[in-house]
Order: C-alpha cells, then sequence, then structure tokens
C-alpha cells in the first residue's frame, strides 16, 4: 500500500516535530536567556522569544566574574574518575555474578539492584561521616568515592543484562582453544560488550556531572566546586538569581553529555537493548 | 590419536541423575555417536569428556590418563558447538587461528596451518570475512575449520548439524565422515537424530535417562536391538509394536493379538520357552511387514489401509489390524488404495519379541 505525503506528514513528520520542539524548547530558552541583558530579562512587556538588544555581558561575567573553567575542570575530574572505576569494578561484579555461578550469586545480583534504589538523600549522612573520618572533607576525592556508591549498582546491572546475552559456548569454546578466564573475560568478553560498557560509561558519565547532593553535602571551598554547585551557590547571591549567566553556565555545562550522547548513540541504543548480533 | 574411557561415570544437578555409572571405552581412531532423545544425558556426558562439566562420580581418562580434574585447555580436545560458537567479532582467519595463537604456536606455522584447514574445508575465500557475513554452512565449515587446525588428540561434536537444513545436513554428514576418514582422529558426536548417528558412526552408544541402552556397531543395533526402547528409536519409520499373548496350539508356538494371529518360526519358538509371561509385545519394522496373497491364517493377517505415503522410491502404508495402527513399506508400484482390504506377510526371521515387563529383547 502507498501512503500519501499527508499521510506520512500527518502520522509522522507532525508528531516528530512536536517531539523535537518539546525537547528543544530548554536549549532554546537558555541560549535566549543566555544573549539577553538583565534589563529585558525582566521587562513583561517585551517579547519574551526574542532577544531585542543581544549582549555578551552574561558570558563575561561568568567567565571572569566566576572560576566557572575551574568547575568545569572540577566536573570532568570527578565525572571521569568515578565512571573510569565504576566501570572496572562493575565489569568485574556483572561477569562474576553472571557467569561464575558462585551459590549466592543470585541473592547478590538482587542485593547489588536494591543498593541502587537506597535514595541519596538518605545516604548522604552516613556517607558524611565516613568522608569526614576519611579526612576527605572538602576534597574532589570524597565525590570520586562516594558517586560510585549510586554508579556500581546501576552499571553492574546493565552489564549482567548484557553479558546474559553472550552466548555461554563462545567462552566455553575459547576455554578449550586455551584460553584462562582472565582470557576469556578480556579477549572475547569485553570485544563483545562494548555497547553495553559504551551506554554504562555514558550514563555514569552523565549521573556523574549532574550530581547534585552529594556534592552539595562534602563540598564547601568556591575552588572545589563542581559546575551544578557553582552556578546554584554563586550565581543566586541572596534572593537575587543571576538569570543569564546561570543559564549560560546551564548551557555550557550541557555541551559536553549532549556530545558524548550524539556521538556514541547507535552503542548506546545497542548496549540498552542488550542485542548482540553475531 | 587417543583412546578415551569413562568409568561409572556420572553426573547429578541437584536432585536431578542426569548421567548414572555410564562405561564405554574409544579406541584411538572411533567415530563414536552418542544418540538419544533430548534430556537423555548425551550432551552433559560430552561436556564431561571436554571438562565442561564436574564430574559428580567415576573417572575420564584420555589416553589412560585420568582428566577428571584436568581444565578443558589442558586435555588436547577440540569441541564444535551446535550454535558453532564463533566469535563475532574477529575475521575467519582470526577465529581459526585463535587456539593457537593462545598456545603460542609461531606465525608461519598458524599462518600455514589456517590455510590448510580451509583448503580441506572450502573456505579458502573466506578467511577475511566476519561470521555474520556467512551462511549457516559456511559458518559450520569455519567452526570445524577451528577444531581441526590444532590437530587435537580428539574431536568432540555437539548436534553440529541441527542448525542446517535438511539437504545441507546430508552433504556435512558425508563431508564429516570424509574428515574423519583423512584426520584418522577419535571422534565422540552427540545427536538426537538416529539418521546421522546410522551413518556416520563406526559405534552407536543409545541412551534414555542418563542411562546407557546399547552400545554397538549402526546394523548390529538395527537387527539385534537390546530392548523395545533402542528398537523404536532406531530406524525411520519406527518399529511396530503390538502387544499379545503367546499360545501353545498344535502346529507349534502362535503370538496371538486382538488385530491378529502369527505362527512364530520354531528357532525362535525354542529361545522363548523360559520365558514365564503369557503377555508379550511383537515387534516388526515396516519393511518386514510386505504384501502377499492372503493364504493360510498364521503366516499372512488382513489389514485396511488407511493413509498412503508415497515418497517415490517407496510408499508407507499406514494400516489397521483390528483396532491396531502399523505402518508397512511398500513397493511404489503396490496396487494398495487407501480404505480397501489388503493382506501382509511379515517376515518373521526379522521380528523381535520382547519382555512385557521390563521390554528387554527375549530373541
Amino acid at each position: 500500500m502507498h501512503e500519501s505525503i499527508w499521510g506520512k506528514f500527518v502520522r509522522f513528520y507532525l508528531p516528530l516535530a512536536v517531539f523535537i520542539i518539546f525537547l528543544l524548547f530548554p536549549f532554546y530558552w537558555m541560549v535566549n536567556t543566555s544573549f539577553k541583558p538583565m534589563k529585558e530579562l525582566y521587562n513583561l512587556k517585551l517579547n519574551p522569544f526574542y532577544v531585542h538588544n543581544p549582549t555578551l555581558d552574561n558570558i563575561r561575567v561568568l567567565f571572569f566574574e566566576t572560576i566557572f573553567l575551574r568547575w568545569m575542570y572540577n566536573t570532568f575530574f570527578v565525572a571521569i574518575l568515578s565512571t573510569a572505576v565504576s566501570l572496572g569494578t562493575s565489569l568485574l561484579a556483572a561477569y562474576a555474578i553472571q557467569r561464575l555461578k558462585f551459590k549466592t550469586s543470585g541473592p547478590t545480583g538482587l542485593a547489588i539492584f536494591f543498593g541502587y534504589l537506597i535514595p541519596p538523600t538518605i545516604l548522604f549522612i552516613p556517607l558524611a561521616t565516613i568522608i569526614f573520618k576519611l579526612k576527605l572533607w572538602d576534597s574532589l576525592w570524597s565525590l570520586v568515592l562516594t558517586y560510585p556508591t549510586f554508579l556500581i549498582p546501576f552499571c553492574t546491572w546493565l552489564l549482567m543484562g548484557y553479558f546474559k546475552s553472550i552466548p555461554k559456548e563462545m567462552e566455553e569454546c575459547a576455554m578449550i582453544d586455551g584460553a584462562s578466564r582472565l582470557r576469556v573475560f578480556w579477549s572475547i568478553i569485553i570485544p563483545l560488550s562494548l555497547p553495553g560498557i559504551f551506554s554504562a560509561g555514558i550514563f555514569a558519565f552523565t549521573l556523574s556531572w549532574n550530581e547534585f547532593l552529594y556534592a552539595l553535602s562534602f563540598i564547601s571551598t568556591t575552588e572545589s566546586k563542581t559546575v551544578p554547585i557553582g552556578l546554584v551557590t554563586e550565581l543566586v547571591r541572596g534572593d537575587v538569581y543571576h538569570w543569564g549567566p546561570l543559564m549560560t553556565g546551564a548551557l555550557l555545562a550541557s555541551l559536553p553529555v549532549a556530545l558524548v550522547y550524539s556521538f556514541f548513540v547507535e552503542h548506546y541504543v545497542a548496549g540498552l537493548t542488550g542485542a548482540l548480533k553475531e | 590419536m587417543a583412546k578415551v574411557v569413562m568409568e561409572n561415570l556420572s553426573k547429578h544437578f541437584g536432585e536431578v541423575k542426569a548421567v548414572k555409572d555410564f562405561d564405554l571405552e574409544i579406541p584411538d581412531k572411533e567415530f563414536v555417536v552418542l544418540v538419544g532423545p533430548s534430556g537423555c544425558g548425551k550432551t552433559t556426558t560430552l561436556r564431561m569428556v571436554a571438562g565442561l562439566e564436574d564430574i559428580t562420580a567415576g573417572n575420564i581418562y584420555i589416553d589412560d590418563k585420568v582428566v577428571n580434574h584436568l581444565p578443558p585447555k589442558d586435555r588436547d580436545i577440540a569441541m564444535v558447538f551446535q550454535n558453532y560458537a564463533l566469535y563475532p567479532h574477529m575475521t575467519v582467519y582470526q577465529n581459526m587461528a585463535f587456539g593457537l595463537t593462545l598456545r603460542k604456536f609461531p606465525k608461519d606455522e598458524i599462518d600455514q596451518r589456517v590455510r590448510e584447514a580451509a583448503e580441506i574445508l572450502n573456505i579458502g575465500e573466506l578467511l577475511q570475512r566476519k561470521p555474520k557475513a556467512l551462511s549457516g554452512g559456511q559458518r559450520q565449515r569455519v567452526a570445524v575449520g577451528r577444531a581441526i587446525v590444532r590437530k587435537p588428540k580428539v574431536f568432540l561434536f555437539d548436534e553440529p548439524l541441527s542448525n542446517l537444513d535438511a539437504k545441507l545436513r546430508v552433504q556435512m554428514r558425508v563431508e564429516l565422515k570424509k574428515l574423519h576418514e583423512r584426520l584418522q582422529t577419535t571422534i565422540i558426536y552427540v545427536t538426537h537424530d538416529q539418521v546421522e548417528a546410522m551413518t556416520m558412526g563406526d559405534r552407536i552408544v543409545v541412551m534414555k535417562d542418563g542411562l546407557k541402552q546399547q552400545v554397538g556397531a549402526p546394523l548390529e543395533l538395527y537387527f539385534h536391538p537390546a530392548n523395545k526402547f533402542v528398537a523404536g528409536f532406531i530406524g525411520s519409520p519406527a518399529m511396530n509394536f503390538v502387544e499379545g499373548e503367546l499360545h501353545s496350539e498344535k502346529g507349534g508356538i502362535f503370538f496371538q493379538s486382538a488385530g491378529f494371529k502369527l505362527r512364530i518360526p520354531e528357532d525362535k519358538a525354542a529361545r522363548l520357552k523360559n520365558y514365564p509371561e503369557k503377555r508379550v509385545i511383537f515387534g516388526i519394522r515396516p519393511e518386514d511387514l510386505p504384501e502377499a496373497p492372503c493364504t493360510v491364517p498364521g503366516e499372512t493377517f488382513d489389514v485396511v489401509v488407511e493413509v498412503m505415503e508415497p515418497l517415490g522410491s517407496e510408499v508407507f502404508l499406514d494400516v489397521k489390524a483390528g483396532d491396531q495402527s502399523l505402518i508397512a513399506r511398500a513397493d511404489p508400484n503396490t496396487k494398495a488404495k487407501p480404505h480397501v482390504k489388503l493382506c501382509l506377510q511379515p517376515t518373521m526371521e526379522n521380528m523381535q519379541f520382547f519382555d512385557i515387563r521390563d521390554e528387554k529383547a527375549l530373541l
């Protein structure tokens, strides 16, 4: 059956357009606000969807009146390290639970999942005590250490599902071929799970990039703050919201995540659907 | 080149006893087929030989050396899996070279062995492809190639042909047999398909419920089954089984069932003398039920044809004797027609009797 152009428009392009507008509007709003002078922002008589007198002043404030670049660096540092630590741990944990089949492997998998369900709002109090005792208070390492508490359960869970889709015979064949367990893991499992590892990594990176509560609780020095905390604590002065620089900061901070997603989107989808194509 | 011996081999998965007291001695260069319905323990047995499954009890020897606790890689075996288990991220060449690379063979020897195997299997032009670019038959060849490059002592095949279409299966059957002749290596082959077992094996081991039922050459199993299970499992269409009673009358011993009555030849009757029961299971293969003119009762019996299955070279007749269904093989020129009466004259030299209780062969 041949579908008319109008049919396709109504059934496909129109919903797609609505969806895209819905998703991109926040970005548009951020860009829009970034280039507006303060006066225009608070003037209700002007059309809010349009910039009448574009200005770069917000960018100047962000870069020269705050240490935004330092916050970006901090966020990168924490996100990359905690993602690496979590991925490394989760790969081994997920493989062990899924394939070594020790007596408590089932309950362990479940326990890890339940661990993920404990909200950080409960966890940050005991964690704060631990961080204090380890003398990591106000140090970026406190975040590198605490982020894996929610990243590892998530990554492990995701990778377990992925490993499950790899036929066991492939490993057995490699073992007969002469590979040790570790070699099988390195030469067979890791290359075959790359999509899964990518998606776990992207997810972990995004979660640590956006994390707010732990960063707010454990860090107080301006130089050690991450972007989410830095923007909110330094650009909301008293009850004054500096919307322009805030939005510029939010926009710039969302760029790395958006880039990571758009580059790896195919791997990401394959990773989540757990599809191993021969 | 190796002899494989299994001694009182058992495997329990929790409460389930997958393999029970399995004994088998496989001489060097023999092609042994383990055959049986699914869940009979044949694959578990193979996996124990491979070292992929722990042994609950018993011993496995390869070349007189106990290998019970040896990891798979140290047993010098190669295995071909049902789903081929090719490494999808490697080319055909890398797939075949993987085992040799792990064993640190020199590069030129790896290359020589891979090319040699590729030539034997006619996959020379596929070496740089990835498995996903291959057809089922080609994947099968690569899986076999990956096994033969290592020149192992024993080959293990786990239902390697069951994922192929019927035509390809027949072709690969012949090729594997040729390969065995060429390589002269011990092969243990697992299948649920009795045709594969009959056509390929030097010897066949029939298994059921974790127990060995009978071991023997293909035709030995066909003509002298040890019990009703083997008789029914080997041969297609399966042997006809009819329950009935033995009667002594003048003129000899007769088998009487609801549908017919047959005189048992004297030599066979003599062997039934010590059988204490009256009731017995009579077995006859479809090809031993030829059409015949209706003569003396006791030699022939009449049946009604229900369905005809013409195969070209032969016709299978689904017939009813009384309320007993039987299958008979007939000549393609048969005059038989559905719903028409017909007389069959069993070739009584080839019939079987089985004990009504333990189903063991009586003759």
